[in-house]
C-alpha cells in the first residue's frame, strides 16, 4: 500500500498549474484534497505519472456571492468551510444539511468543494448536489475557458467532460426562487459511509402552493447522478400530496434508478429504498418551499 | 499507609505513554543500516506455481535480494503446528497441515507469500513486484464447506486425498434414546459468518542479526512471545538465550497475533542472517486482511429435544468448521463451540461432531470469541425456535434450563481446547438472568412499554440470551517479582500486553501484597531477557493465570521481606508491619527500613547469606490451573427498527456479568464494553465475504464495516455478579471475550422481535439493513 513514483508539481498559481497540466498531458492528475486519490494511489489503482497539487493556490479557495444572488465557489475551497459559511447556509441551506453526510469532520477539512465533484462518484453527495442545484461548472486550461452545466459535467461513473490538461476552477450556484424548499434523504450502512441510495428534492411553489418548478436527484443507485423527468412530469403545477408523491416514487424507482447489487445490498432493497426517500424528500422539500424555503 | 488499591477503580497506569503519544510501537523502530521487507503475495487462490522469475527485479536501484520457496532450500519447512489435537478424545482424526512459510508448488490462499523482496524502502519493494513474472495454473477453489467436505471441486492438499481436515464425536448421555423420549424435537440449519480481528495495529516483525555479539533481537507485534522465540531459535540451531523477543506497545491483538510460523517470523531472521542486516516489515491493512488468520464460519445442524413443558432432554450438533487452508492452531476453535453449545443449560444428552475441512481461505484461528460465540449462537437459537414452538417466553425457558448453582461444579463430559474435560467449576446462572431481568424491566417491557410502542407502529423488540465463557485455560504463567533498590517493584511476566490494562492490574495485584502504591510497580510483558518461560495472551488468561502467578510471588517475596526485616530489626516477623514502602516494629513506627534499604541488604557484598536462603526480594512464582475458569452472563438487547427501510438503531443494551473477583471494576467494564462492540460489529457490521474463486471481496475497510462510535447503543449499562472460582487464590474468571460472545445472538433473536408481525426466523449470525429486507419480503410473500 504505497504508491508508485510520481513527479510533483506544487503551482502556487492558477497560471502556473494550468502551465503544468499543459505540459503534462495525459500524464498529469491535479491533486486537490486527495481524500479520494490518495488512498487510489496507495492501493496503485492509479498510478499517474505526475501530480499537480492545487493546494498551494490561495486563489483557488474561496465563497462569493454573484450579481444575480448566487454564490461561486472555488474548487479548493474545503468542504468544512462550505459547511459552516453563513452565506452558503442563508442562500443554500441544502448544502450544510447534505455536508454533514459527507465522510466524517476531519474528511471534510481536507476534501474540496471542486475536487468531490471532479471525482464524479456516483456515490458522492456534492456531484448529486450539483446537479440537483443546477450549478454551472467553470473549467479552465491554458488560455481557455469554457462553463457546463452539472449535468453536462458528469458523464459516468468517475467520469467528466475535463480534459486531461483542464481543471474543474469554479463552481457557480444560481439563486434560488423565492418559495423554494430543499430536502436530503440518504440510507448508509453507517454514519459517514456511503450512501446505499439518496434523493435529492430542489421544489418551488407558486404562490396557491402548486409545484413551479423540481429538480429531484436519485444519488447513488445508478452510473451517474440521476435528474428525475418523472418528478417533473408527475409534479409540475401540482400541489403537495401523498398520492403524488408516491407516484413520483414508483417510477422513479422501476424507471429511472437503475442501482447495482454490492457486497452491502441488493438491488431490489436499494430500489425500496428509493421509494421510500423519493417520498420523504418531496415531502419535505414541499413543506419547507411552503414555509418559505 | 497505603490505601486498599486491589479492587479499585484507578485508572490505567500505561495511559499516560499512549495518551501522550510517548508510547514504542513496532513502526517507531529504527535501527542504522536497517532493510524493509516486502511480500508478493498470489492473486489466485489455489493454483500450481509454475515459475518465478525475479531476475528483472534484483537489477532494479535499492532492491537487495528477492527469495522464493526455492531459495530457502533445506530451511524451508512446514510448521510446526503450533496447537497439536488433544490426544484424549477417542477416535478423533486430524489431518495435520501446518502452515507453511512461503508457497512452494502450490497456492492454496489469496494472499498466500509468493517471494520475499528485500529493498532499502518499503517502495521499492513494492515497485519491484512489477518486476517478478509469474506463472500460475489456476485450480478449482475449494470455498463452500460442506462441498469441501465432499472433497469437491479439488482437494486443497492433494496428497491428503482428502479435505477432511478433522472429525471429532462427543456425546455424552445418549441423544438418540433422549430424542425417543422427547415431545418436541427442533431441527434448524444455522451459519455463523467470518469476521476479521481487524486489529488498530497490523502486524509487524523487526529482525536485527548481531553478528559479532552472536545475538539476534526481535520486535514482534505477538501475542506468544516466548513460543515465538522458541521457533525462531530452533529453526536456526540457536540457543534460546541467543534470541531475544521484545512486544513494544501493541494496538489490539483479539487472538491472529498468537500466531507463529508465518512467513515474517520464519523468513526474515534467516535473511538477516544472510544479508546481515536489520530488517524491518511492517504488514499494511490489505495484507492484514488477505492473509492474517481471521474466524468463524460454520454451518451448523442442530437439533433440540424437549419435554412440552420446555425441559431440554438432548441437544445434536452436526456442524462443519472452514479452517482454511491449513490447520495449524489445531482444533481450538471448534472444541471451543462444543464445549460452549451446551453452555449454561442443563443439556442431560448432547451428541456434538465437528467436521473440520480445509479450504482456499485463510486460516482460521482464534479471534475474541474463539468457537464460543458459535456454540452459544447455536443453543440459543434453538431455544428461541423451541420458545416460539413451545409457545413460550424466552426468558422463561431459559430460567427452566439454566444450571442451578449447587450442580456446580459440573463435569461436562467434553474435552475442550485445553485438552482436558471441560468443567463448570462456579457460578449462579439463574442469578444472572434475574438481575438482569430486573435491570431492563422485563416484564413491564414485555406488558406495557411495547405492547404501547406497538401501538403507535414502532417496531420494537427485545433479545435477551445466556452465555458462558471458558477462560483462564493452561497450561501455565510464570512471573518474577523484585523489589528494587529505589524501593520500588519490577514485575516480569512472560505474556504480551495488546491493549488489556495489565500494567496496571498487575500493579495492583503486587501493590496489594507489598504495601506499595501501584504506580511504583513497574510492570514489564513479553519481553523474553526478562522473563521467558510461559505461553501467551490467549483465552481471556491474562489475569487470571499470570495475573496468579504474579500473585504467589508476590506472596513469597512479601514473606521474604518479613524474614528479612526480622533479621535487621530484631523482631520476631508477627511483630513487623508493611505499608508505604517499608516495613517497621509494630507500634515502634520509627524502628523502620525503607523497602529499598532492605533490597539492598538482602543482597549483601560482605557477610554472610544464609544456607538455604536465596539472596534478594526476589521471587519468582508460577501457576497452571486443572481446567479454566468459566465466567457467565446474560444479555437483553432492545432495538427499533425502521420497517421501510430497514435501519436499525439499538435503543438499550443491557449486560450482567459474573467474573469472579473484580481487580479493577473500570477496566473490567472496558473489557466488556469493547467486547461488546466487536460483538454488535459482527451481528450487523463486519463480513468477510469471499466469492465462488476464493477472492476475498472485503480487503479493505470500505467494503469491511467496522463498527463506529455511532453504531454503538447510547449506553452499554453493566450488572456484576461475583461468583469467586475456586480454582485460584484470587478467586479470578476471565473477562476478555466476554461481550463478544453472546451479543450476536441477542442482536437476531432483537430483530425478530421486532418485526414479530412477519414471524422470522433467522439462521445466520451477520445481518444487514438489505438482509433483513430480504427476510420480511420472503416472510410477506409466505404470508
Amino acid at each position: 500500500m504505497k504508491p508508485v513514483n510520481f513527479d510533483y508539481y506544487a503551482p502556487t498559481s492558477v497560471d502556473e498549474a494550468l502551465d503544468n497540466l499543459a505540459e503534462l498531458g495525459y500524464n498529469g492528475k491535479v491533486l486537490a484534497g486527495g481524500q479520494s486519490l490518495i488512498p487510489t494511489l496507495n492501493f496503485r489503482m492509479a498510478r499517474p505519472a505526475a501530480l499537480v497539487d492545487l493546494n498551494n493556490i490561495p486563489e483557488l479557495a474561496y465563497i462569493k456571492p454573484t450579481s444575480d444572488g448566487g454564490l461561486a465557489i472555488g474548487t479548493m475551497t474545503r468542504d468544512s468551510k462550505v459547511e459552516y459559511n453563513p452565506e452558503v447556509a442563508k442562500r443554500f441551506p441544502l448544502l450544510p444539511e447534505v455536508m454533514k453526510f459527507i465522510a466524517h469532520p476531519q474528511i471534510r477539512n481536507r476534501g474540496t468543494f471542486g475536487g468531490a465533484i471532479a471525482h464524479a462518484d456516483p456515490a458522492g453527495q456534492l456531484p448529486a448536489v450539483s446537479v440537483a442545484m443546477n450549478a454551472t461548472m467553470r473549467l479552465r486550461r491554458k488560455g481557455q475557458e469554457r462553463t457546463v452545466t452539472a449535468d453536462e459535467f458528469i458523464i459516468g461513473p468517475f467520469m467528466t467532460v475535463l480534459e486531461p490538461d483542464e481543471m474543474l476552477a469554479e463552481v457557480i450556484l444560481p439563486p434560488n426562487p423565492p418559495r423554494t424548499g430543499s430536502s436530503y434523504k440518504q440510507v448508509s450502512r453507517q454514519k459517514g459511509g456511503y450512501a446505499q441510495a439518496a434523493v435529492i428534492s430542489v421544489v418551488t411553489l407558486d404562490d396557491r402552493n402548486r409545484c413551479k418548478d423540481v429538480r429531484m436527484v436519485l444519488m447513488s443507485v445508478g452510473e451517474r447522478p440521476i435528474l428525475s423527468q418523472k418528478a417533473r412530469e408527475i409534479l409540475m403545477g401540482q400541489e403537495a400530496s401523498n398520492e403524488a408523491f408516491r407516484a413520483v416514487a414508483e417510477a422513479a424507482a422501476t424507471q429511472e434508478a437503475d442501482p447495482a447489487t454490492d457486497l452491502h445490498a441488493t438491488a431490489d432493497y436499494r430500489r425500496s429504498l428509493v421509494r421510500v426517500l423519493v417520498v420523504r424528500s418531496l415531502t419535505e422539500a414541499f413543506d419547507r418551499a411552503k414555509r418559505g424555503g | 499507609m497505603t490505601g486498599k488499591v486491589f479492587g479499585q477503580p484507578i485508572p490505567r497506569l500505561e495511559d499516560q505513554f499512549l495518551l501522550t503519544g510517548t508510547a514504542k510501537f513496532i513502526d517507531d523502530i529504527e535501527i542504522p543500516g536497517m532493510v524493509h521487507a516486502a511480500f508478493l503475495r498470489s492473486d489466485y487462490a489455489h493454483a500450481r506455481i509454475k515459475k518465478i522469475d525475479y531476475s528483472a527485479a534484483l537489477k532494479r536501484p535499492g532492491v537487495i535480494a528477492v527469495y522464493t520457496a526455492e531459495d530457502f532450500g533445506d530451511y524451508w519447512r512446514p510448521g510446526p503446528l503450533q496447537v497439536p489435537p488433544p490426544t484424549a478424545i477417542k477416535g478423533s482424526q486430524f489431518n495435520a497441515r501446518p502452515l507453511v512459510p512461503i508457497a512452494k508448488d502450490k497456492v492454496r490462499f489469496s494472499g498466500e507469500p509468493l517471494a520475499v523482496v528485500i529493498a532499502e524502502s518499503r517502495y521499492i519493494a513494492e515497485d519491484a513486484f512489477d518486476d517478478i513474472i509469474v506463472d500460475l495454473e489456476p485450480l478449482p477453489a475449494v470455498v463452500d464447506l460442506e462441498e469441501a467436505w465432499e472433497n469437491k471441486p479439488a482437494l486443497v492438499h492433494d496428497d491428503l486425498g482428502t479435505n477432511m481436515a478433522a472429525l471429532v464425536k462427543q456425546e455424552r448421555g445418549n441423544y438418540e434414546e433422549a430424542r425417543a423420549k422427547a415431545d418436541v424435537v427442533i431441527s434448524r440449519k444455522i451459519l455463523v459468518n467470518r469476521n476479521a480481528a481487524a486489529a488498530m495495529e497490523n502486524r509487524g516483525f523487526v529482525v536485527n542479526w548481531d553478528e559479532r555479539e552472536q545475538e539476534m533481537t526481535v520486535w514482534a507485534t505477538t501475542q506468544a512471545p516466548i513460543p515465538l522465540r522458541n521457533t525462531i531459535a530452533a529453526r536456526l540451531g540457536l540457543f534460546e538465550n541467543q534470541v531475544r523477543v521484545i512486544t513494544p506497545f501493541i494496538g489490539g491483538g483479539f487472538g491472529p497475533k498468537i500466531m507463529t510460523s508465518q512467513a515474517d517470523d520464519v523468513l526474515l531472521p534467516w535473511i538477516a542472517m544472510k544479508l546481515k542486516r536489520p530488517i524491518k516489515w511492517i504488514e499494511d491493512r490489505r495484507e492484514n486482511f488477505l492473509a492474517t488468520t481471521s474466524e468463524r464460519d460454520q454451518v451448523h445442524y442442530a437439533e433440540i429435544a424437549l419435554t412440552k413443558d420446555g425441559v431440554i432432554l438432548g441437544v445434536k450438533d452436526v456442524f462443519y468448521h472452514n479452517t482454511g487452508a491449513y490447520d495449524p492452531y489445531g482444533m481450538t476453535v471448534p472444541l471451543n463451540t462444543q464445549t460452549h453449545t451446551i453452555s449454561n443449560y442443563r443439556v442431560p444428552s448432547f451428541y456434538t461432531e465437528i467436521r473440520m475441512v480445509f479450504t482456499n481461505q485463510m486460516v482460521v484461528t482464534p479471534v475474541r470469541g474463539a468457537g464460543r460465540p458459535e456454540g452459544v449462537f447455536v443453543m440459543e437459537r434453538l431455544m428461541d425456535a423451541a420458545a416460539r414452538e413451545l409457545n413460550m417466553d424466552p426468558a422463561e425457558i431459559r430460567l427452566k434450563n439454566l444450571l442451578e448453582p449447587n450442580e456446580l461444579p459440573l463435569r461436562t463430559g467434553i474435552i475442550g481446547q485445553d485438552f482436558v474435560e471441560g468443567v463448570l467449576d462456579s457460578g449462579n446462572y439463574k442469578a444472572n438472568l434475574q438481575k438482569l431481568m430486573e435491570m431492563v424491566e422485563y416484564e413491564k417491557f414485555r406488558k406495557e412499554i411495547q405492547p404501547a410502542l406497538r401501538a403507535q407502529g414502532k417496531h420494537v423488540g427485545m433479545g435477551i440470551v445466556c452465555f458462558t465463557e471458558g477462560t483462564a485455560v493452561g497450561p501455565y504463567e510464570g512471573a518474577r517479582v523484585t523489589i528494587g533498590g529505589n524501593g520500588k517493584v519490577s514485575v516480569a511476566t512472560g505474556i504480551s500486553t495488546q491493549g488489556q490494562g495489565h500494567f496496571t492490574v498487575f500493579a495492583q495485584i503486587v501493590a496489594e501484597q507489598l504495601g506499595v502504591k501501584a504506580e511504583d510497580v513497574n510492570v514489564v510483558t513479553g519481553d523474553t531477557a526478562h522473563f521467558h518461560w510461559g505461553a501467551g495472551t490467549f483465552a481471556s488468561r491474562g489475569a487470571a493465570v499470570a495475573g496468579t502467578a504474579i500473585y504467589n510471588a508476590a506472596v513469597k517475596v512479601r514473606e521474604k521481606i518479613f524474614a528479612t526485616a526480622s533479621k535487621w530489626l530484631e523482631v520476631p516477623p508477627e511483630q513487623i508491619e508493611l505499608g508505604d514502602g517499608k516495613v517497621w516494629v509494630k507500634g515502634k513506627p520509627e524502628q523502620f527500613i525503607t523497602l529499598g534499604d532492605l533490597a539492598f541488604r538482602a543482597n549483601p557484598t560482605r557477610g554472610v547469606i544464609e544456607p538455604g536462603v536465596e539472596p534478594g526480594l526476589e521471587a519468582t512464582g508460577y501457576y497452571g490451573p486443572p481446567y479454566g475458569a468459566t465466567g457467565a452472563g446474560a444479555v437483553a438487547m432492545i432495538v427499533e427498527i425502521d420497517p421501510e427501510t430497514m435501519e436499525l438503531k439499538i435503543k438499550r443494551f443491557v449486560i450482567v456479568h459474573d467474573c469472579g473477583t473484580v481487580i479493577n471494576p473500570l477496566l473490567l467494564e472496558g473489557q466488556v464494553e469493547g467486547g461488546v462492540s466487536m460483538g454488535i460489529g459482527n451481528a450487523f457490521y463486519e463480513k468477510m465475504v469471499y466469492d465462488e474463486n476464493g477472492q476475498l471481496l472485503t480487503a479493505s475497510f470500505m467494503d469491511y464495516l467496522m463498527p463506529q462510535a455511532t453504531d454503538m447503543p447510547p449506553k452499554i449499562e453493566i450488572g456484576h455478579l461475583t461468583t469467586t472460582s475456586p480454582l485460584n487464590p484470587l478467586g479470578i474468571k476471565g473477562v476478555g471475550e466476554a461481550g463478544a460472545i453472546p451479543t450476536p445472538s441477542a442482536f437476531v433473536q432483537a430483530v425478530e422481535d421486532a418485526l414479530f408481525e412477519y414471524q422470522l426466523e433467522i439462521p445466520e449470525s451477520n445481518l444487514s439493513p438489505s438482509k433483513i429486507f430480504e427476510y420480511v419480503q420472503k416472510a410477506s410473500k409466505k404470508g
